[in-house]
């Protein structure tokens, strides 16, 4: 009897939670991926850094989706179908966004049907062109051009440059195991910043480094990059 | 015939069943004075005309919404309140990440939406229920009304030191569920600098319903909410002032960010707030001199609850055994001497902290550790290195060797021999001999500092101040009742003094500086031309240490995205421009003492010191622009689309 009435408790649980499918809804899994572009060329950025956001509107309360680009500027998110709107929250970024008249952000529409690509056009304050780095006696040494692409009345100065070199591919101003550093007024030569840093001693030794330079820009938070190089030594 | 009894049985039952429900038709039926039988007042729950007749009772509502208020650093918050910042290190295992993060998120520091607003109804309704009351007398209706206003305000002030400008509700909203319609509940968030001007205000406007009485410390006072508007004044000044350095800090409606032409106004009501309490016209407010060591008169200070000490003016009371105590003590009490054995030495000042204390002769130093040439200094006894040095470090911090209750904090990191080579252990208990010797003996401090040896120091400092004396006051049982001090009379002179540098009055300014001063053993006065910026800033640092201030000021002063930039703290970042208000602070550096041992040496024996980053420390604090002001979250703005978002977030 007893063991009759257990059988068939076990077997209500099992029923109960086998038909509970009705109210819930299929995970999405439509596949957006893309990346933050000027003219065609990566933004390189700062690891976990520049926020992006997907608003959907249309289901009651109103809260993003929010994510990070990647240090390459790649957008890579997991939809449902339908429209939304993509925006790069106020502030963030070394690039201009697009405001609307009140001086908000301004938002891109964006319609997911599918997966598919989604590419954002912006107009960085600089960019960090034809950047090399190599490594050899103990010193990483790079040299880059600085082009500045904004010279309307949103210019806005260099506040330094600097090469940065990491254990690991995340290269930033807070991940570095040494950097070494040139103030923008001291930058003679646009054409040609040339900088170099000894590399310190690692635990546990490796012989390789990754190795950026980042340009931060005079009041703008978030510094734009050149590509990431991984140096063998 | 078995079925036969079965349906007899089914037939009764019926019966019963049909009778109960006639029963229960008729009852429920019935006239009106069942009505009024079963209309039973609740007898734990006593109705708000009833309560706001007697002035005991309305205290005893008024005791629940002192209770509620907010503060940054408390001690019943726990002891991570006053953890962050690298002006300590956390020596617990489950509060590394605070040395381990790289930055904060935005919704650090974030007050609870709607526990807030929740807070802010109560108080609106004991406002209205205590002005509708018919029963209390005229006076006790105007003290409750101005102690309800002083909360509200210094609530107020809490929320926009954290969020900026927030929505400003001063009556309880009720909602009209026949309208059906909550737009008109809906605030949308104030102008930062109107929640300052309320402040200011509200202070103003109730300070002559308070008492004007130095030995009421737990309610508000006259003093109490002149000290509120000359700290709220002088932060809006400062926003004001130095939100220039930062223009991506704003908002265009004024939510965040207040015009640079308002800065004067400020710093002249804040100037004269501080000074109405400066000239004895709220109470005899004065400096808390008692003790002959000054160091121990400055501990003194937030252990002394009798009427001699008339420098609190607005404190969060504890009583031990009486059902209000907090843990401070039993958390951050020596390791060697606690009361709980597994329970000790969480929070340990950092040497960056230490060596911010200035020499006597008003000068800033590093704490000497080398000579020129890169050798270590020997010092005959461990505190000799931290001799002619302001008396406040002695009474902030528990230096090696210091007396707390009866014992000695035994701090030290093992032997040091003259090439170099240590000798220590990974705990105290754990013995070692001695290079050239085979019995062996204790080669570390039973209080640490081992690497992550947690509830020792890992700095080679503990907290002194808040820690209390008190014969088991580290015991969990009985906790500790030693008050939080939420204004002080030598905090109104530091205000006064930077109000007074601000508005260009250097003598002015020297002069209350130098009040504060004096008092802990800096004699030599500073002149008017001493006084600058940074002189202010470190100041407020080492007088306000972990009394909830730190973090404020860095914030209020735009300087915590220049201190917490992000980037690691080196030796030389370490010992470098002391002093100076943009020095980096990103990582809690500490100071082990080392034993020289080289038996034949003349210096065989003495300390020396070495600058060593704690092992743990692996992050380093990074504060964004959009930290500035912590996030409103999504829940909130989809509730009330009228709240604008942060900036920079």
């Amino acid at each position: 009897m007893k063991t009759i009435s257990y059988f068939s408790l076990i077997l209500l649980m099992v029923a109960a939670s086998a038909c509970s499918k009705k109210d819930n809804y299929d995970p999405p899994k439509e596949q957006v991926n893309g990346a933050i572009l000027y003219k065609g060329d990566s933004i390189y950025l700062e690891y976990n850094r520049v926020p992006y956001q997907f608003y959907q509107y249309g289901f009651g309360k109103v809260g993003p989706v929010e994510q990070t680009f990647t240090q390459s500027g790649v957008i890579s998110s997991i939809l449902f179908n339908g429209s939304y709107k993509f925006i790069v929250p106020n502030g963030q970024g070394p690039f201009l966004w697009p405001k609307t008249a009140g001086g908000a952000p301004d938002s891109l529409d964006v319609t997911v049907s599918g997966s598919q690509q989604l590419n954002i056009e912006v107009t960085p304050y600089y960019m960090v062109r034809n950047a090399s780095i190599s490594a050899g006696g103990g010193t990483v040494s790079g040299t880059c051009k600085i082009e500045k692409i904004v010279t309307d009345a949103n210019a806005k100065d260099i506040e330094s440059v600097t090469l940065y070199i990491n254990k690991t591919q995340f290269v930033s101003g807070a991940n570095n195991i040494a950097s070494a550093s040139v103030s923008g007024a001291d930058i003679t030569n646009p054409d040609n910043v040339s900088l170099s840093v000894s590399i310190p001693a690692i635990t546990p030794a490796q012989n390789y480094v990754f190795a950026r330079i980042g340009l931060k820009i005079a009041g703008v938070e978030d510094m734009i990059f050149s590509p990431l190089f991984k140096l063998n030594f | 015939m078995h079925d036969t009894i079965e349906k007899t049985k089914l037939i009764n039952m019926k019966k019963y069943i049909s009778i109960f429900s006639l029963a229960l038709v008729l009852i429920t039926g019935c006239s009106k004075t069942d009505d009024e039988f079963l209309d039973i007042p609740p007898t734990s729950v006593i109705p708000a005309d009833v309560a706001f007749s007697d002035p005991a009772l309305v205290l005893a509502v008024l005791g629940d919404l002192y209770n509620r208020q907010l503060d940054f650093s408390s001690l019943d918050g726990g002891w991570s309140t006053f953890a962050d910042f690298s002006e300590s290190f956390p020596s617990d295992a489950g509060s590394y990440n605070i040395v381990q993060r790289t930055g904060w998120s935005y919704s650090e520091w974030q007050v609870n939406w709607f526990d807030s607003y929740a807070y802010i109804k109560d108080l609106n309704l004991f406002l209205q229920r205590d002005s509708a009351s018919t029963e209390l007398s005229a006076g006790d209706k105007a003290r409750f009304m101005a102690e309800g206003r002083f909360l509200r305000a210094n609530f107020y002030f809490e929320m926009v030191k954290r969020m900026g400008g927030v929505p400003l509700v001063l009556q309880p909203l009720i909602y009209d569920i026949s309208k059906g319609d909550v737009s008109d509940l809906q605030y949308p968030r104030a102008k930062e600098s109107d929640i300052y001007d309320f402040v200011i205000s509200e202070a103003e406007a109730i300070k002559n319903d308070l008492p004007a009485d130095v030995n009421v410390k737990s309610r508000a006072t006259k003093a109490a909410a002149l000290a509120m508007e000359a700290r709220a004044a002088l932060y809006a000044g400062s926003i004001a002032k130095y939100g220039a350095k930062t223009p991506q800090v704003s908002l265009p409606g004024g939510e965040v960010g207040i015009e640079a032409s308002k800065a004067n106004g400020y710093y002249q009501i804040a100037l004269k707030a501080a000074q109405e309490i400066i000239d004895g016209s709220a109470g005899s407010y004065k400096l808390y001199e008692v003790l002959p060591n000054l160091s121990d008169n400055f501990a003194s200070i937030f252990l002394d609850k009798t009427s001699v000490n008339q420098e609190a003016i607005f404190i969060e009371d504890f009583k031990a055994n009486g059902g209000k105590t907090h843990g401070f003590t039993t958390n951050d009490q020596p390791f060697s001497f606690s009361d709980e054995g597994d329970d000790a030495g969480r929070l340990n000042p950092s040497l960056n902290l230490v060596e911010a204390f200035e020499k006597l002769d008003n000068t800033y130093a590093p704490l000497p550790t080398t000579d020129a040439s890169g050798n270590f200094i020997y010092y005959d006894n461990i505190q000799d290195i931290f001799a002619g040095r302001d008396a406040r470090l002695a009474g902030t911090v528990l230096l090696p060797s210091a007396v707390f209750k009866t014992g000695v904090v035994d701090i030290w990191a093992g032997y040091i021999e003259p090439d170099g080579t240590i000798t220590t252990s990974d705990n105290a208990v754990n013995q070692k001999p001695l290079p050239g010797t085979t019995t062996p003996v204790q080669v570390v401090g039973a209080d640490g500092p081992v690497n992550g040896l947690a509830l020792r120091s890992q700095t080679g400092f503990y907290i002194r101040k808040w820690l209390d004396p008190t014969v088991g006051s580290g015991r969990r049982g009985r906790g500790s009742d030693v008050a939080f001090i939420r204004y002080r009379y030598a905090e109104v002179l530091l205000n006064a003094a930077e109000a007074a540098f601000e508005l260009g009055d250097n003598a002015t300014a020297a002069n209350y500086m130098n009040q504060v001063r004096k008092r802990a053993g800096l004699t030599i006065p500073l002149a008017a031309g001493d006084i600058t910026f940074d002189r202010i800033v470190h100041e407020r640092r080492v007088e306000l240490a972990f009394e909830g201030h730190y973090f404020y000021d860095m914030k209020r002063w735009r300087l915590a995205n220049v201190v917490w930039n992000g980037s690691p703290m080196s030796k030389s970042d370490l010992v470098s421009n002391i002093g100076s208000a943009t020095k980096k602070n990103t990582q809690p550096w500490g100071l082990w003492p080392y034993k020289f041992y080289n038996p034949n040496s003349a210096n065989n024996g003495k300390w020396v010191f070495k600058e060593t980053l704690p092992s743990t420390v692996t992050g380093s604090n990074l504060f964004q622009l959009g930290n500035y002001y912590s996030r409103i979250n999504d829940d909130v703005i989809a509730a009330n689309p009228k709240i604008v978002r942060q900036p920079n977030q």
